[in-house]
């Protein structure tokens, strides 16, 4: 279906080659967490689950999604931009890693501005974030039947300061697996 | 004597001026001491509206008094405001307030004047008037008909003349006595200022409550006034950018309904709704055409956005706009020959125009910096925008071939303008800075000089002011 990389990841590592690395890195992502993750889940390195042996989320739940990503569930664009930066790639293997350990789950992607475009515009600009998010998955491997994108524009700000580190926040592609 | 013949010679100068009605100023008075017109025709490429627009001249400072409206008896009607005495009170206080609030004039309304009778309405007391300074009066009256109708008239006078400037007779059910009002003063607003009216119309907007990362934005509508304020939606799916119909029967709006963003059509009448397209695609930003018949509408497919034009009715779309990146809104020239959309194939977003079929697109706006959700104005004459630089957002307006761009508001956020059914106010919102994400509805004129806030009862987003009721 998508047998070339969508222009939206112009400059990213082909997909295969992101993969390998991304299998690599899993659970070692540099960056620290956005927000802080209700339980932290230990650290999968099999392909197959776990059992539940604690009071963690049910593997494969949304919310084992959630604490898995350990905020890696979200990507940042920069201002008026929906490009995937290079740096937020390691995020998006984490998803693609999740999603195919997982292969009957679906998942929506949430494409989100800041406040200093107009409603009507950032509508247009968070679906263009959420789609370019979307491409990347699915050059990772992803079904892109599995993934649905919506966007909320700047109507669901996460930080609702009016600054530019409220704004550089604020500018996101969210990931939600769906129970 | 002397100031009443420069109170009607204000007024039929303005009516030259602003409408160019030349033939109707010498029918009141001989041209040779009527003021020269300011802009006799308008320029084909002029730098903007000086001369033409209606806040600092002489006229809004006319006196009007307006006392309660007579009738014939005191009888009970269905308006909520009560028989049909109460209702000369009430209509005399709408009025009194329509002007007012638009600092149009200098009112003066019923609380403070004499009573009249129905005798007065067609004969006043022009010594007695004019004893109390008053320049201009308005009389009227209510009777009720039998089928529960009501019927008014209205009548301006130049007491120092003693001269009847107009009338005009309406008849409205009960419940809606307050256009009678509005038609009222708008026979006034038209009569002094040679301007279109405007009061008797309606307005769609969103209202907004709730913290600013979770704000529940409800469809809501009301009068021009704020009166007969009504939410339409529950709050549940969030509800953006309402446009009424040209009828006023249906509002188009965008739901998140089910969790897709969509656009529907809202028929006010019954209360239903149904989308405007079939499509798995997010759609948004609709618009209709001034006749009606067709919608405008923006869908997102593969992450780009382009501009599609439906019949009202249904069927097939056709697509109007095939560029990658975000091409989006729209807005209808008078005519329906033309439509104005922003778009930012040129890298940023900016204003073109294309004819209704979407043939010879071109950029309009060079102004530097960002140019946003253009709307034509009725009278055709300027494209209403927002315009983005400098940190923040204002209202501005340009000829519709991109010359004489002027900023008129510069709030940290002002955003969306509508147009008043005359094109002589422009109404928006205003976003505030910080974590309480407020907001709330303005209009301002064409001169930037003279905002003012709209009440509504709870914070106010993309409003959408509708043509004059028929």
């Amino acid at each position: 279906m998508f047998s070339k990389l969508p222009t939206a990841a112009k400059g990213m590592v082909p997909g295969a080659m992101v993969l390998t690395l991304g299998l690599a890195l899993a659970a070692c992502g540099h960056k620290p967490p956005k927000t802080l993750p209700p339980e932290p889940a230990p650290a999968v390195s099999q392909a197959t689950p776990p059992p539940p042996t604690n009071q963690g989320p049910v593997p494969g739940s949304a919310a084992d999604f959630v604490a898995q990503m350990m905020g890696k569930d979200t990507i940042h664009f920069a201002l008026d931009k929906y490009s995937v930066d290079p740096g937020e790639t390691p995020a998006l293997q984490a998803q693609a890693q999740w999603l195919m350990r997982y292969p009957s789950k679906k998942a929506t992607i949430e494409g989100h501005c800041d406040e200093r475009g107009t409603r009507e515009y950032n509508l247009a600009l968070g679906e263009r974030r959420a789609t370019a998010a979307k491409n990347y998955l699915v050059s990772l491997g992803v079904d892109a039947s599995r993934l649905t994108t919506i966007s909320y524009g700047k109507e669901r700000p996460i930080d609702t300061a009016s600054t530019e580190e409220a704004y550089a926040r604020n500018r996101r592609a969210v990931t939600v697996a769906i129970d | 004597m002397k100031t009443s013949m420069k109170a009607l010679l204000m007024a039929a100068g303005m009516s030259a001026v602003l409408v160019g009605a030349a033939a109707d100023a010498q029918q009141i008075a001989p041209a040779s001491i009527l003021p020269p017109p300011q802009i006799q025709q308008k320029p084909a490429d002029t730098g903007g509206l000086t001369g033409s627009v209606s806040d600092d001249s002489a006229w809004v400072d006319l006196g009007i008094d307006i006392p309660s409206f007579a009738t014939p008896a005191d009888v009970p009607t269905q308006a909520s405001a009560g028989g049909t005495a109460a209702l000369g009170r009430a209509i005399a206080d709408v009025i009194t307030a329509d002007l007012k609030n638009n600092g149009l004039f200098k009112p003066i309304g019923p609380a403070k004047l004499p009573a009249i009778g129905m005798g007065d309405v067609t004969q006043p007391d022009f010594p007695g008037w004019s004893s109390r300074g008053a320049e201009m009066l308005v009389h009227g009256s209510v009777r009720a008909g039998s089928d529960g109708s009501l019927m008014v008239s209205c009548y301006l006078y130049d007491v120092r003349l003693q001269q009847q400037l107009t009338k005009a007779a309406w008849t409205f059910t009960a419940g809606d006595w307050r256009r009678a009002a509005h038609k009222c003063s708008d026979v006034i607003y038209s009569r002094l200022s040679g301007e279109s009216p405007f009061f008797d119309s309606r307005i769609a907007y969103i209202a907004e409550t709730g913290p600013k990362d979770h704000r529940m934005k409800r469809l809501a509508i009301m009068d021009s006034d704020g009166a007969n304020h009504r939410f339409i939606t529950t709050g549940q799916a969030m509800a953006l950018t309402p446009r009424f119909s040209p009828d006023y029967k249906k509002i188009l709006y965008l739901s998140y309904l089910n969790g897709r963003p969509r656009i529907y059509i809202y028929d006010i009448a019954s209360s239903s709704q149904r989308l405007v397209a079939e499509t798995g695609n997010p759609t948004f930003a609709p618009r209709w055409s001034p006749d009606g018949k067709w919608i405008l509408y923006s869908m997102a497919v593969a992450g780009n956005t382009n501009i599609y034009r439906i019949s009202a009715s249904g069927g097939s779309s056709q697509k109007l706009t095939d560029t990658p990146g975000i091409n989006v809104g729209g807005s209808y020239s008078p005519d329906g020959n033309r439509i104005v959309f922003e778009s930012d194939r040129g890298g940023s977003q900016q204003i073109y125009v294309m004819n209704a079929d979407g043939s010879n697109q071109h950029r309009i706006s060079f102004f530097g910096g960002k140019a946003a959700t253009p709307e034509w104005s009725p009278r055709g004459d300027q494209i209403a925008f927002t315009r983005i630089g400098g940190g923040g957002f204002g209202i501005a307006v340009t000829d519709p071939n991109g010359s004489g761009a002027r900023t008129l508001t510069h709030g940290w956020q002002d955003e969306a303008p509508t147009w008043a059914p005359n094109g002589r106010i422009i109404q928006f919102f205003r976003s505030e800075r910080g974590a309480a994400g407020r907001s709330s509805l303005w209009q301002v004129d064409l001169t930037g000089s003279h905002e003012r806030r709209l009440p509504t009862p709870v914070d106010g987003s993309d409003p959408s002011w509708g043509p004059i009721r028929q």
